[in-house]
């Protein structure tokens, strides 16, 4: 594996469609429960610690489903396929809100563009097939395995992730000083690594024992912001 | 037309064509789906209007459809559907998380979704307009996203924009310099702007247009065409030549 | 403590439901209340305050073909830290046959300060059979900061996943009651209607902080959060 393959991926540049989320903050702005840096540290924890552990536990359940059979040619195509599947199943049962599935399913489809255009392999095609795309921790999955990176480095990219796509929506929805934003990132560090390295340990699991945290208003605010005539973000 | 304008759009707004016979662009790649034609320039020099001219006059004649990545309310959906212009299910809005230049260049998956979805949706279409969210000169669509783009500016922003060039000024494959009818309150000089656009644009076109005045944009629309054609030419052509 | 109850319906063969089986030890006490329908209804009494530190509460519920149970609680059950600082642990295994319904309604669950408790619920449905499934989580007692306190929720119909929820609050986890979890609110919740007959209703705004939600199977999921218990049982009542 390249470490650079591992920062292409993680980069807010890469492009596979995040700028256009905001993972609920823009929701939470407008309901006035995100105002400033404070509020945004306290979503940001909220995010992490209920949101990073079931992306980063799938992404990198995804990833080790792969990994095995890229490591297996021999494998049919039905000892990945049943396994994706039940993830996909799984994680469909995670996401109550129709809003947050489709906003998982339309980032994992703009990131399989990305990751079939950037490393190609024939693991993406095991993918259930859905019209509105694989969710986006099966995508970032086989993606991380395509780039040749390890499960540990699949579920820091989840974790990661999870945090500066709201982190970033914040700079842009409440003109937060990005110096600001970045020094708060910089001080979860250990928290996302220790999320990531949980979640990679558990990856092993069957899908249905992995992480099932919930967040209530992450569902309820989604379904608010789906409602609403005009947003700025997809979610 | 309105008695009361000074400007006389067809002649005396200078303008220039493809010659016909000489195209001064590169041959369309072989294209199995919709020509797709991104619409970008700042905010206010009427993207939206000339998207629903384009609409107004090609309607009856291409399969088309609009993804906006313009702020779209559903009073936006049901003016052009009340103007008979195109029924909403051909429209579809991109939300660009505050980043209208990062939707159409450098993450473009949204806006090739979007189209994708309207494909699967209609079936096969002749022509996907894509309209960039309002942003400044610097904004142009990736090659990824579009076949040919139009870059809208309008004289009210001065008659100093063809000067500036950017991007989008310089390189779009037609510049169309808006709202020509408002240049006498503006006090604009379009022969300026016009010296100014062939010298930034060497043999690109650029048409000077006032949809007050024309509101089918029957010069865009003529261009429109003929991008169209010409990819449908190429198309046919490589198919016969696979045989 | 540990204790175990265990409550087997099954048709009675002439439009109504019997128990078969009704068992309870303490705390867990069950009385059989019947209203002259034909849905057989049992209410769970408290014994003691509870669950404390220590408790392992085991319930255990069988729905066969054509039954109908619906389960109560006469108070809200109160989540109390023990001496020694051990987790309670309250588990529910419900398993529904084909035909048959389970109206699962019991008063809130309040995460007094200090408790470490776990809810576990596990239910199975077979393919036709309809369930009402209601928790409420209400954030410490009056003027009181809650413990830790985990509800999970699983449920499977027909031999695949439809909902995996768990709910963690108090201070052990960043950000619980933030503006991404719960957003200061005190009591939050769901009522999930699985009913293979009807179709799924569509997605709707119940309030400022309640939706309804249609899930990927036969089924709606009804989530908020509010202030107290008393509006949050506005937008769950069934």
């Amino acid at each position: 594996m390249h470490r650079t393959a591992y920062l292409l991926l993680a980069d807010g540049r890469f492009p596979s469609g995040g700028h256009a989320h905001s993972s609920g903050l823009e929701a939470a702005v407008a309901a006035g429960r995100v105002t400033d840096l404070a509020g945004l540290e306290a979503f940001l924890h909220g995010r992490l610690s209920y949101a990073a552990p079931v992306t980063a536990a799938f992404t990198a359940a995804t990833h080790l489903t792969a990994a095995r059979m890229g490591r297996a040619p021999s494998a049919t195509e039905s000892d990945v396929k049943v396994p994706f599947l039940s993830l996909d199943r799984e994680l469909e049962a995670r996401t109550v809100s129709p809003a947050l599935r489709l906003a998982s399913r339309r980032q994992g489809r703009a990131l399989l563009r990305a990751g079939r255009n950037t490393w190609p392999s024939e693991l993406y095609g095991q993918l259930p097939k859905h019209p509105d795309g694989p969710h986006q921790p099966l995508a970032l999955g086989v993606t991380t395995a395509a780039a040749g990176l390890s499960a540990e480095e699949a579920a820091q990219i989840a974790a990661y992730g999870v945090l500066t796509g709201p982190a970033s929506a914040a700079v842009r929805l409440l003109g937060l000083d990005p110096y600001q934003v970045q020094n708060l990132l910089a001080r979860m560090a250990g928290s996302c690594d220790e999320i990531a390295a949980a979640a990679a340990a558990v990856a092993h699991k069957s899908p249905q024992e992995l992480p099932a945290h919930a967040a209530p208003l992450a569902d309820i605010s989604a379904e608010l912001h789906a409602t609403w005539e005009v947003r700025l973000f997809a979610s | 037309m309105r008695a009361d304008h000074a400007y006389d759009h067809d002649e005396s707004v200078p303008h220039t064509h493809p010659e016909p016979g000489v195209d001064p662009h590169p041959p369309l790649p072989q294209l199995d789906r919709a020509v797709r034609i991104g619409i970008g320039g700042p905010v206010g020099s009427g993207k939206t209007a000339l998207v629903a001219a384009l609409c107004r006059a090609l309607a009856g004649e291409l399969r088309l459809a609009v993804v906006t990545n313009d702020i779209y309310t559903t009073e936006d959906a049901d003016f052009l559907k009340r103007a008979g212009v195109l029924d909403p299910s051909r429209i579809r809005a991109v939300e660009t998380g505050c980043c209208p230049h990062t939707a159409i260049r450098d993450d473009i998956s949204a806006n090739l979704d979007a189209v994708e979805e309207l494909e699967d949706a209609l079936g096969p279409l002749d022509l996907v307009l894509v309209e960039s969210g309002g942003d400044n000169l610097t904004a142009t669509f990736s090659k990824g996203l579009v076949d040919q783009q139009i870059f809208v500016v309008d004289v009210a922003g001065g008659d100093k924009v063809p000067r500036k060039g950017g991007p989008g000024v310089t390189t779009a494959d037609l510049l169309v310099i808006n709202k020509t009818d408002l240049a006498p309150l503006v006090g604009a000089d379009l022969a300026v702007m016009d010296r100014d656009a062939r010298a930034r644009r060497g043999t690109l076109p650029t048409i000077f247009q006032s949809i007050a005045q024309d509101p089918q944009a029957s010069q865009v629309a003529d261009w429109v065409r003929h991008v169209v054609a010409h990819a449908a030419g190429a198309h046919a052509h490589a198919h016969a030549g696979a045989h | 403590m540990r204790a175990l109850a265990r409550i087997v319906a099954e048709a009675d063969g002439r439009g109504g439901t019997r128990l078969a089986r009704l068992r309870g030890e303490p705390p867990l006490q069950l009385r059989h209340t019947p209203d002259g329908s034909a849905t057989a209804t049992v209410h769970l009494i408290g014994s003691a305050a509870g669950p404390l530190g220590g408790d392992d509460l085991r319930i255990e519920i069988e729905v066969g073909e054509g039954a109908s149970l619906c389960v109560r609680s006469v108070a809200a059950s109160i989540a109390l830290p023990g001496r020694d600082g051990t987790p309670s642990r309250t588990t529910v295994t419900a398993v529904v046959a084909a035909d048959g319904e389970l109206r699962w309604l019991p008063e809130q669950l309040v995460a007094a300060a200090g408790c470490r408790h776990q809810a576990t619920s596990t239910v199975e449905l077979a393919g036709g059979a309809r369930l009402l499934w209601r928790e409420e989580l209400i954030c410490g007692r009056h003027d009181e900061r809650p413990g830790d306190a985990v509800v999970s929720t699983s449920v499977d119909y027909d031999g695949a996943p439809l909902l995996r929820q768990s709910l963690t609050i108090g201070p052990g986890t960043p950000g619980w009651d933030g503006p991404a979890v719960l957003g200061g609110a005190r009591a939050t919740g769901s009522l999930l209607l699985v009913d293979p007959a009807a179709a799924p209703a569509p997605s709707a705004v119940l309030g400022a902080t309640a939706v309804r939600m249609p899930l990927t199977g036969p089924a709606t999921l009804v989530s908020a959060t509010a202030p107290d218990a008393h509006v949050l049982r506005g937008y769950l009542d069934a």
